[in-house]
């Protein structure tokens, strides 16, 4: 299918998506004499309901931007030097294709492929399975692992993709670690909701701005030690006993029987009967039942001894044993956290009151999974949000988990006011599928057997050699980073340069700015990037292929650029297979469509793709007589495309005469379906199936009936992580698969299968201070990341950023508002401007993340603000942890999922030598300047032609 | 003329901002920019607008302020655009009759073919409500989207500024303060919406109305009783079940 | 506020230049000069082109001059438009005034007395242009427009000195004239800048947002790190202490040299009037740009209180 032809007196709407962030919201492009002159909000959408922010009305400018690459390029010098040229399509193909067949023909594991923003991993990670390589993933790694894998493992559900706060109707709503971003405008929406219902809302952020700033509350947190407060919530919680017994006992692992036997192999598994369905205690009868028997009322107290003569007592005994020591009590959160314990206990109340005291009842019967029928569902209002201020630490994944257990301990999940599940979650705990890229599973000419990304449950799981060498470029699923599900793409580089674990042939990047503001120790990563093997002379990673729309820092580094479309000019899917735009009423999905069609040589880098796969000759692109599968690119595979049977990227409209919802044949017409229907699909879920969906009968077969699901089957949230136990047995020497002696002693402090906190290495490898403070980034509002500042209406915004600093600290050190300032880390120095603020906390100092620019990229120019005033605080982060801690040089991350833990960075702030300007430093050389790419205009009178039209 | 309307205006057509629920996102600056950039009243020229010294026409800015100190301090993003006043300086200065108020509404606005750019209207304007649109040369306004407003080609629902429909915050909005009946008479009234810089005499027709006040925690000495002791930790467990 | 050079000019070039009207139409009137054509040329040709220099110079101050016609139209209300038909009007009786007194060998009396009126209203309603400007305090005070009209009679004053004694007749006249307009015109400027300086601020940021109770109120995210018409227009800064000293430089210009200078050359008689005249001239010409772009750069315009003013 081709663009619409915008035509010369073509004045239409044109629904799509946005893709100026990730909220994804529904937009309509208001074209004028075929040229888009209004971007606004589709007020039908489930997502925005009509509203847009800055960056989304900014849609024209990100399209017009001069910055846009123009044809594929191709480099004939030296990587970074002024050494690319124009080539075709047909060559840039051919040799795409060449590089990657001969590697898929000897060792297909050596093309790293990672997709950095990409909103289509449904496709990417196909075919980089299709392809036959592992290493696959896309920036998750880098952004907010943690907090999606905490979920998935407790929950089957997170924040943000998976799962919404009920703001319509919670009383009190807590947000930890959330900045202006994530999910964006339906969090904008619900807090102005709130506010208007006389709703309480508490910040927990180290930083006051945005939504902060329109708290009731701000509690200043010292960043990582989040974990500490939420533990002392559940330690106030459970001394008051107020918690929600009955939920935990009929939809948790709270009743689940955990083996204490020290020693054996068994030791803090769950007890399991032979089939393998881990045991309770029924509290009646005192017999052991399996926990997900229909009759089971599960004790969540009493020591029971197990047939083989094992001890074993309840998951909730153990958790409340642990918890209620006093060491979890507001007292020991008070040092760490800067939050007083005072304040600790009365949110603790505030909870108690807002979840219990005369709860709304919503009289909407339903039938839970035992068949026994409700009159409706308790609300508990008390909804809580998590995002990257949480996941960003090496303590991420157990800060997250412990978040979870507190909305588990209220009961609050699922029901009105409370966090609600996001269609397609829940999933199972953890959800399918296992991460693939086993020796066995990678070989030369084949896909793998499955996807690369998953949620291993155990040592068996792990993509490891014999030997225990992870199989992954980036270690991701090694015994470094056993629940990596997002993968490490922020080691990929670094692992690359140094061959370790192996070295690759071809990095292929796609919206992956690595040079820059998606790497940490950016300087040095640039370095890696050009750096030369003494021995042959050619690079250390030998092939970059790089695809993006826009003239990044990562362009001049490539070795074949292939040019990207707009969001405006192409097709692509908001897929439940990937990345949904679901609500926790309705299963929706929502494509892109092109809205114009593109004015330079460029194509759809999904298209390219599919291209790619067919001349490749990957099974799934290309037929047995080896014609493309997928003829009309990627809109022709979104309709055609079944990742099951039944199921595809695209969930409305299917079937012949598209009126399958979920599951059903391909409809040839689904595209103009959705086109007609303002570019989304929403199938609302009817009464009785909306809440306590985890054992809601009804919805759980719903979900089968839709291809969410696989089974009908409960889904319980896990107080305890039993696969973290699993990987602690194997470093204690249980089993045949163990880790490396050096990760044993990690593995077994770290892989505690109930949540705790641990204070970041950063911390731990610096005992005299020498760097007192904790330096984070937040996204700002009205720019995504790098994309913003060759948007020339959002770069008059935000063209500069300035180190905050708190005005005591600030005075004690000497420095004014507008200093420049020196900024030091254990692994760099760099020069910013300071701005001195009340909103942080003493021992805190935050930016804009991205908002530095290199000079010479996104076509601006040397001396433009972003890069003399600008500053990029990522040059200051160390990819790898503090030496000597656990041994050797690890990840910077968290040793559960590999996270990267740039917000645990630690620094000193210094007033700079006299005479030292007030510019940011450091300042790299000018980027030269791609081909073909035209000189921006000195003046912009954008609308102009609307006018003369208009005349 | 640069006379203003007499008698004043039946309706008065303004905004209603609302600083408790605005996070400073700029949604509005921005949706301004772009409608009226390509409106009637556009273009609002940028200059170098990719270049080291970038300089724009907006027609709405949002600043961040701190407020108060300690415990009492507080962030409060602040929209800025016309007020629309009822003793509109910038109108009665206008020397070439470009600038004027509108008798059915009151709405200030800049008749383009008439301004010179002499740039009065700007210095009367304690608010920086005018921007001189440099590749023009005239001076340019928020002009309360009156393209929009009475759009009858737009349905009802969308006959408001970009700036009010756009807002994700619902922090801005839109309708006739002369009505006392008004969804946003009655919100004034509600929240005490305030007349900024009253003193000064202009008589905007906007209102702010101000954050809500926060209720903080530290303030409060509440804590959870213990649950009952008897039986212990594994009696307290018990309990919690009932059996 | 921005000084920008055509309005320095304009303001300066102009009202020395109605200042010089005046004084020489007076004279005429009074029959102080003579009238014969050298004495009306000597004093009204500068007049004149000072004027229509002034004015021309005022046009750059226009982003559209071409619609500079529709000024006239707007003087019921606009006080910029009152200024342009006065300008203009002006120009009618002293152009009668030129030609009878260089052409017609006499002193038109009334056109002598309409060009004065009409010079003097032209710079009053310069001065109300900023008067009248209520977000700029400094401009808004009561003093502002009788600032405007001495400083352009003591400029005009001295500079008809100069002119007299280069003609040769009318010199005392225009000296003691010059005499008590000079610490005049600089003791209410004097006035002038303490009454600014010690004005309090008209708002706070505080009560720029509406929270007038809640101080203090520091500006933490600005709106735009790129620039703006509007910004560059008020964000003009100048250092209080580099203000200070040119406000002395100004004051020692404006009258500590010349009036002695005057004086003297009064005082001697001959050709020390000229010779002494001179200096005097060039000395408060300097003054008065320094005077007049102090006017701008001191200024603060309540706008600042949204980009990092404390109090305006």
């Amino acid at each position: 299918m081709r663009a619409s032809e915008a035509v010369e007196t073509d004045s239409r709407v044109v629904c799509t998506t946005c893709y100026m962030c990730a909220c994804r919201c529904g937009i309509r492009v208001h074209l004028d004499h075929g040229r888009p002159r209004f971007i606004d909000g589709n007020r039908a959408h489930p997502v925005n309901r009509g509203v847009v922010c800055a960056k989304g009305s900014a849609g024209i400018m990100h399209h017009e931007s001069p910055a846009r690459l123009r044809a594929p390029l191709k480099r004939v010098g030296d990587r970074g030097r002024d050494a690319l040229v124009e080539i075709s399509w047909e060559e840039a193909l051919d040799i795409a294709t060449r590089w990657l067949a001969e590697v898929r023909a000897t060792d297909p594991k050596k093309l790293a492929f990672f997709t950095g923003r990409d909103q289509s991993q449904a496709l990417t990670g196909f075919w980089a399975a299709q392809f036959g390589t592992p290493n696959y993933a896309a920036h998750g790694g880098f952004c907010s692992v943690n907090m999606a894998a905490a979920g998935m493992y407790t929950l089957g559900g997170s924040f943000w993709e998976f799962g919404e706060p009920d703001l319509e109707h919670a009383r009190l709503f807590l947000m930890f670690g959330v900045a202006e971003d994530h999910d964006s405008n339906p969090l904008k929406l619900g807090l102005a909701a709130m506010k208007a219902r006389g709703g309480r809302i508490v910040a927990i952020n180290p930083v006051r701005t945005g939504y902060a700033a329109i708290a009731d509350e701000w509690l200043p947190i010292r960043p990582g030690t989040d974990g500490l407060l939420v533990l002392a919530l559940v330690h106030e919680l459970l001394r008051g006993g107020r918690i929600d017994a009955p939920y935990l006992a009929e939809c948790t692992d709270a009743g689940w029987l955990v083996v204490e036997a020290p020693g054996t192999a068994g030791d803090g598994l769950y007890a399991r009967d032979p089939a393998g369905r881990p045991l309770c205690r029924d509290r009646r009868t005192g017999a052991l039942l399996p926990a997900d028997d229909p009759s089971a009322a599960p004790a969540l107290r009493g020591t029971v001894t197990l047939p083989n003569g094992w001890r074993a007592r309840p998951v909730f005994e153990i958790l409340a044993e642990r918890f209620l020591d006093p060491g979890f009590g507001p007292e020991a959160a008070e040092g760490p956290t800067g939050i007083p314990a005072a304040t600790i206990r009365a949110l603790a109340a505030e909870l108690a009151r807002a979840a219990f005291e005369a709860p709304p009842f919503l009289a909407e019967p339903w039938t839970d999974w035992r068949g026994r029928r409700h009159a409706g569902v308790e609300g508990r209002p008390v909804s809580i949000h998590a995002m990257r201020g949480i996941s960003a630490h090496a303590n991420g994944f157990q800060t997250c988990r412990a978040i979870h257990l507190l909305q588990l301990l209220l009961g609050a999940i699922d029901r009105p006011g409370a966090f609600r599940f996001k269609a397609p979650c829940p999933r199972p705990v953890p959800p399918g599928p296992l991460p693939c890229g086993k020796p066995g599973q990678v070989a030369p000419g084949r896909p793998m057997p499955g996807m690369p990304l998953g949620y291993p449950t155990g040592p068996e799981d792990l993509l490891v050699e014999p030997d225990g060498r992870p199989c992954r470029i980036d270690k991701a699923f090694s015994w470094e980073a056993p629940l990596a599900a997002h993968g490490l793409l922020h080691s990929v580089i670094g692992n690359a340069w140094r061959g370790d674990p192996y070295p690759i042939e071809v990095l292929f990047l796609y919206m992956a700015n690595m040079a820059w503001n998606s790497a940490m120790a950016t300087s040095e990563t640039i370095a890696m990037l050009t750096d030369r093997d003494p021995a042959t002379g050619g690079y250390r990673i030998p092939k970059i292929i790089y695809s993006d729309a826009f003239w990044s820092e990562t362009v001049a580094y490539a070795d074949l650029v292939l040019p990207d479309t707009t969001y405006l000019e192409r097709w692509d899917a908001l897929s439940l297979l990937d990345r949904p735009i679901g609500k926790a009423d309705a299963l929706c999905d929502s494509i892109r469509q092109p809205v114009l069609a593109p004015d330079r040589d460029v194509r759809p880098f999904q298209d390219v793709l599919i291209e790619l796969g067919h001349r490749l000759g990957l099974p799934a692109f290309t037929r047995e007589d080896g014609s493309p599968r997928y003829p009309g690119g990627y809109a022709d595979y979104l309709v055609n495309h079944e990742r099951a049977p039944g199921i595809g990227p695209l969930a409305g409209w299917r079937g012949a005469d598209g009126t399958a919802v979920g599951k059903g044949p391909p409809n040839p017409r689904q595209l103009e379906a959705y086109v007609a229907n303002g570019c989304f699909f929403e199938h609302r879920f009817p009464p009785g199936r909306r809440y306590m969906k985890p054992v809601n009968r009804d919805y759980l077969e719903l979900a089968v009936e839709l291809g969410m699901l696989s089974r009908a089957e409960p889904i319980f949230a896990r107080l305890y992580c039993e696969p973290l136990q699993r990987f602690r047995l194997a470093a204690r020497g249980h089993g045949a698969l163990q880790p490396p002696e050096a990760l044993r002693a990690r593995i077994e402090r770290y892989f505690d299968p109930l949540p705790f906190w641990y204070p970041s290495p950063e911390l731990e490898a610096d005992p005299e201070g020498a760097f007192p403070l904790a330096a984070v980034t937040q996204r700002p509002a009205a720019m995504y990341h790098s994309w913003g500042s060759h948007n020339a209406w959002l770069r008059q915004i935000l063209g500069e950023n300035r180190l905050c600093i708190a005005r005591t600290t600030a005075r004690a050190l000497g420095i004014e508002d507008g200093d420049p300032v020196r900024v030091t880390s254990r692994h760099g120095s760099i020069r910013a401007i300071a701005r001195l603020v009340e909103g942080v906390e003493p021992g805190t100092v935050w930016t804009w993340n991205a908002i530095g620019k290199r000079a010479g990229a996104w076509g601006l120019p040397a001396e433009a603000p972003e890069a003399t005033r600008g500053f990029l605080l990522n040059h200051l982060i160390d990819e790898r942890a503090p030496a000597g801690t656990d041994g050797g040089r690890l990840a910077n991350a968290d040793p559960i999922t590999g996270q990267a833990a740039w917000y645990d960075l630690r620094v000193r702030v210094e007033q700079v030598a006299p005479g030292e300007p007030a510019l940011a430093e450091p300042r790299l050389a000018p980027l030269p300047r791609p081909p073909g790419l035209p000189d921006p205009p000195p003046v912009l009178t954008w609308g102009a032609v609307f006018r003369g039209a208009r005349r | 003329m640069t006379a203003l309307p007499d008698p004043a205006p039946g309706r008065r057509l303004g905004l209603v901002i609302d600083l408790d629920t605005c996070v400073g996102c700029q949604a509005c600056v921005v949706a301004c920019k772009e409608w009226n950039g390509g409106g009637p009243a556009g273009p609002l020229g940028d200059l170098e607008p990719w270049g080291a010294a970038p300089s724009g026409a907006w027609l709405n800015r949002v600043h961040g302020f701190e407020v108060g100190e300690g415990e009492a301090g507080r962030t409060v993003y602040f929209p800025r655009s016309c007020l629309h006043c009822e003793n509109a300086l910038c109108v009665t200065v206008c020397p070439t009759g470009a600038s004027y108020k509108r008798a059915e509404d009151g709405i200030v606005l800049v008749d383009e073919s008439k301004c010179m750019g002499c740039g009065l209207c700007a210095w009367a304007c304690p608010y920086g409500a005018r921007e001189l649109d440099r590749p023009s040369g005239v001076m340019k306004k928020c002009t309360l989207c009156v393209d929009r407003i009475g759009d009858e080609r737009l349905p009802a629902a969308e006959r408001e500024p970009a700036c009010v429909a756009t807002c994700p915050a619902r922090a801005r909005h839109f309708g006739d303060l002369a009505d006392p009946d008004s969804a946003v008479s009655r919100l004034v009234a509600e929240r005490g919406g305030v007349e900024l810089l009253a003193e000064l005499g202009y008589r905007p027709t906007n209102r702010y109305l101000p954050p809500r006040p926060g209720r903080r925690l530290a303030a409060s000495a509440e804590r959870l009783e213990d649950a009952p002791a008897e039986g212990g930790f594994l009696g307290w467990l018990d309990r919690l079940l009932g059996g | 506020m921005r000084p920008a050079a055509s309005l320095l000019l304009f303001t300066t070039l102009s009202g020395a230049g109605y200042g010089l009207l005046a004084v020489w139409a007076l004279l005429g009137l009074a029959g102080v000069l003579p009238p014969e054509p050298l004495a009306g040329a000597v004093g009204l040709v500068p007049a004149i082109l000072l004027i229509g220099g002034g004015l021309l110079a005022s046009t750059f101050h226009l982003a559209r001059p071409d619609r500079a016609w529709r000024a006239f139209s707007q003087w019921r209300t606009s006080w910029l438009s009152r200024e342009a038909v006065a300008a203009v009007a002006t120009f009618a009786p002293a152009l009668v005034l030129a030609f009878g007194w260089l052409l017609g060998g006499r002193v038109p009396p009334l056109a002598a007395f309409l060009s004065a009126a009409g010079a003097g209203l032209t710079v009053l309603c310069t001065g109300q242009i900023y008067a009248t400007l209520v977000p700029v305090p400094r401009w808004h005070q009561p003093l502002t427009t009788p600032v405007f009209l001495a400083m352009a009679l003591a400029s005009g004053a001295t500079l008809a000195v100069l002119l007299t004694a280069a003609l040769g007749s009318g010199t005392s006249a225009a000296g003691l004239t010059a005499l008590v307009a000079l610490p005049l015109a600089w003791g209410l400027k004097l006035l002038w800048w303490r009454s600014g300086d010690r004005a309090p601020p008209r708002a706070t940021a505080a009560a720029a947002i509406g929270l007038a109770g809640e101080t203090p109120a520091r500006l933490v995210e600005p709106a735009h790190s790129a620039g703006s018409w509007l910004l560059e227009e008020t964000g003009f800064r100048v250092a209080r202490r580099h203000a200070a000293r040119l406000r002395r430089l100004a004051l020692s210009f404006g009258l500590g040299l010349p009036w002695p200078l005057l004086a003297l050359g009064l005082l001697a008689g001959g050709r020390w009037t000229l010779l002494l005249a001179l200096p005097a001239v060039l000395a408060k010409a300097l003054a008065l740009a320094i005077e007049r772009w102090l006017f701008f750069a001191e200024a603060r315009h309540m706008v600042g209180l949204w980009y990092g003013e404390a109090a305006v």
